[in-house]
């Protein structure tokens, strides 16, 4: 080793160190606190969910009834209403949001692509609470007396259209949880469109390819693990969403085949009877959906995350 | 031109112009979702609605002024938690990280970050209310501080590894041991990114209701202590929804129009005037 030019004096050197050797112990713990919270959180589920779980087991996630007052707890139709609204919500949001960002990475010129993303991100920042004032004021009395009763009349011979058209129901939770969730499928898909590198548009153009042609056959699939990330971070937020379902899914704890029927969800019954559930069985079942939330949005999460991470590092058509 | 030609550019101009049509509607949902809380909210806000308290069902008039003052209570604890713990979590992240440790706290706090409102308000409430015996202001601003951190954890991050490697090189140059590196020359670099990211996750709480309904849950009158259940506008405008009352639908509407005017100012602010020039993640 080359002599150094200045020799440091030992006392500025171990003060120096000294200070690192704090800052680093700080910041380390401030960063464990986040495997901390999620700790306690896993933790506090786990035990408080205990006086059901030992009680029911796994039948839990099987039983059908939900009866409070002779204490019959059964997750299955609050799984059933909350996969079944997020499922109708994505059937809407996919096409829309994929469609709406193939619009804004493809064709719109930058600045306007820009401009629409951020009022499209604007929706993702509106309350979830503000959201279900408007669908139960606008949306529900649009369903009640124009949308189900069409759907009535042409499709009523599926089972998937039968029975009054009360406004509230499986459709109307999904319709609005499919407004909700469209700004993640566009930001997220528009960024992994953009990330797909320009020489594979011009090979597919040099080919004779059109433009939908080279979006469709070559940079959709191209960019698709980021696509399928975004859907599946707007299906985690679909399954937890709680006020705006809570206040238009119907809240009866039943599983029918009708999509205009009324149902309940996870979050829905975590919110609408936490607070006055009496009887340990009951909140302990309670928590336990709470745990089920919990448990299906992380695995739905961590898929994502791992998709997303994939894609949008390889280069970008704007850079 | 062959017929398989014209086919090709028929579908070719009928799909790029769905695409057109599907950003056209996903974008006037924000305007027609604006509209509507402009034309209801707008006529039912009067200045009671900033000074009163509420009046018992049925009666009309008063306010949500005890629902206003509480949101700022609860969303200012939450903000002083939540801020410190996401901003040197983020440093951490950025400036000081681990080979095995760092990836772990990434990932855990983008698992966080996904976890619904409502089950991280099950959270608090096992922490606070039960031990406590009572619905407490500070149950909320605990739970709604637990969605903060990873927001702001994260976001700072991103910005802090935005600052670039020649910044830190000079200063460790000018013989600067690495804390003072950071304290005095990245963080300020990174500063207006880092107070967009806060502004935007403070916005984002403060629209939050789930994880207050069995934390702090609500109040009809001034709040008393932070440690007695305290009214907030999101959980208010809950309840006055599903109301049957007319007057108490007016307030709902207000309410949601005071709400959505902080938030969306919060989120502009944050990130046009603030933010501009700089790119701000998303996710």
């Amino acid at each position: 080793m080359a002599t150094p030019l200045v020799v440091e004096t030992p006392v500025i050197r171990r003060q120096t160190q000294a200070g690192d050797i704090v800052a680093r112990w700080v910041v380390t713990v401030f960063a464990a606190s986040i495997l901390f919270v999620t700790a306690l959180l896993v933790y506090q589920l786990w035990t408080g969910s205990a006086p059901s779980r030992l009680k029911s087991g796994f039948g839990f996630l099987t039983s059908t009834q939900w009866n409070p007052v002779t204490e019959e707890f059964g997750a299955l139709p609050f799984i059933y209403g909350t996969v079944l609204t997020s499922v109708l919500a994505l059937l809407i949001s996919v096409p829309l949001g994929l469609g709406a960002a193939i619009y804004l990475a493809e064709l719109a010129p930058a600045r306007l692509s820009d401009a629409l993303t951020f009022l499209v991100e604007l929706l993702a920042a509106i309350p979830s609470v503000i959201y279900g004032v408007l669908a139960i004021f606008a949306v529900v009395p649009l369903m009640r007396s124009h949308v189900e009763p069409f759907l009535k009349s042409s499709l009523g011979f599926l089972p998937l259209f039968k029975g009054p058209s009360l406004g509230v129901g499986f459709l109307t939770a999904g319709v609005v949880l499919s407004i909700m969730t469209v700004p993640y499928i566009v930001s997220v898909s528009r960024e992994s469109l953009l990330a797909v590198p320009r020489e594979q548009r011009e090979a597919a153009l040099a080919l004779g390819a059109t433009r939908w042609e080279m979006v469709w056959q070559v940079v959709v699939p191209y960019a698709k693990l980021g696509i399928f990330g975004s859907i599946f971070l707007s299906l985690a937020r679909a399954l937890g969403e709680t006020m705006a379902v809570t206040m238009v899914i119907g809240n009866d704890p039943k599983i029918r085949a009708s999509l205009l029927a009324p149902g309940y969800s996870i979050a829905a019954v975590i919110a609408n009877e936490f607070s006055e559930a009496t009887g340990a069985t009951y909140q302990a079942a309670l928590v336990e959906l709470g745990l089920i939330l919990f448990v299906l949005t992380i695995i739905i999460n961590a898929v994502a995350r791992l998709m997303i991470a994939a894609t949008t590092r390889k280069g970008s058509k704007r850079s | 031109m062959s017929n398989l030609l014209i086919w090709r550019k028929g579908v070719n101009s009928v799909m790029l112009t769905v695409t057109g049509v599907f950003t056209v509607i996903t974008v006037a949902a924000l305007f027609l979702i604006l509209g509507y809380l402009v034309y209801y909210g707008g006529s039912s806000l009067d200045w009671n609605f900033f000074t009163k308290l509420p009046l018992s069902a049925g009666e009309t008039g008063g306010g949500l002024a005890n629902a206003i003052l509480g949101s700022l209570e609860i969303v200012a604890v939450a903000a002083l938690i939540g801020l410190p713990i996401g901003f040197l979590a983020g440093v951490y992240l950025s400036e000081f990280p681990d080979k095995v440790f760092a990836p772990a706290v990434r990932y855990v706090a983008d698992l966080l970050n996904g976890i619904p409102s409502i089950v991280v308000g099950l959270l608090a409430w096992g922490l606070l209310v039960v031990p406590m015996r009572q619905f407490s202001g500070l149950a909320g601003s605990i739970a709604l501080s637990a969605m903060l951190i990873p927001i702001v954890t994260r976001q700072t991050e991103q910005f802090l590894r935005e600052v670039p490697n020649s910044l830190r090189e000079g200063a460790l140059a000018l013989g600067a041991c690495k804390w003072k590196m950071v304290a005095t020359v990245v963080v300020p670099a990174g500063s207006k990114g880092i107070l967009t990211g806060m502004i935007l996750g403070v916005a984002r709480i403060s629209g939050e209701s789930a994880p207050l309904l069995f934390t702090a849950f609500n109040n009809q009158f001034w709040n008393g202590s932070i440690m007695q259940p305290t009214a907030s506008l999101p959980v208010m405008i809950y309840f006055r929804a599903l109301s049957p009352y007319d007057d108490w639908h007016r307030q709902a509407w207000a309410a949601g129009l005071v709400l959505i005017g902080m938030v969306l100012t919060a989120n502009i602010l944050a990130r046009l005037v603030i933010a501009r020039g700089i790119s701000v993640p998303r996710g």
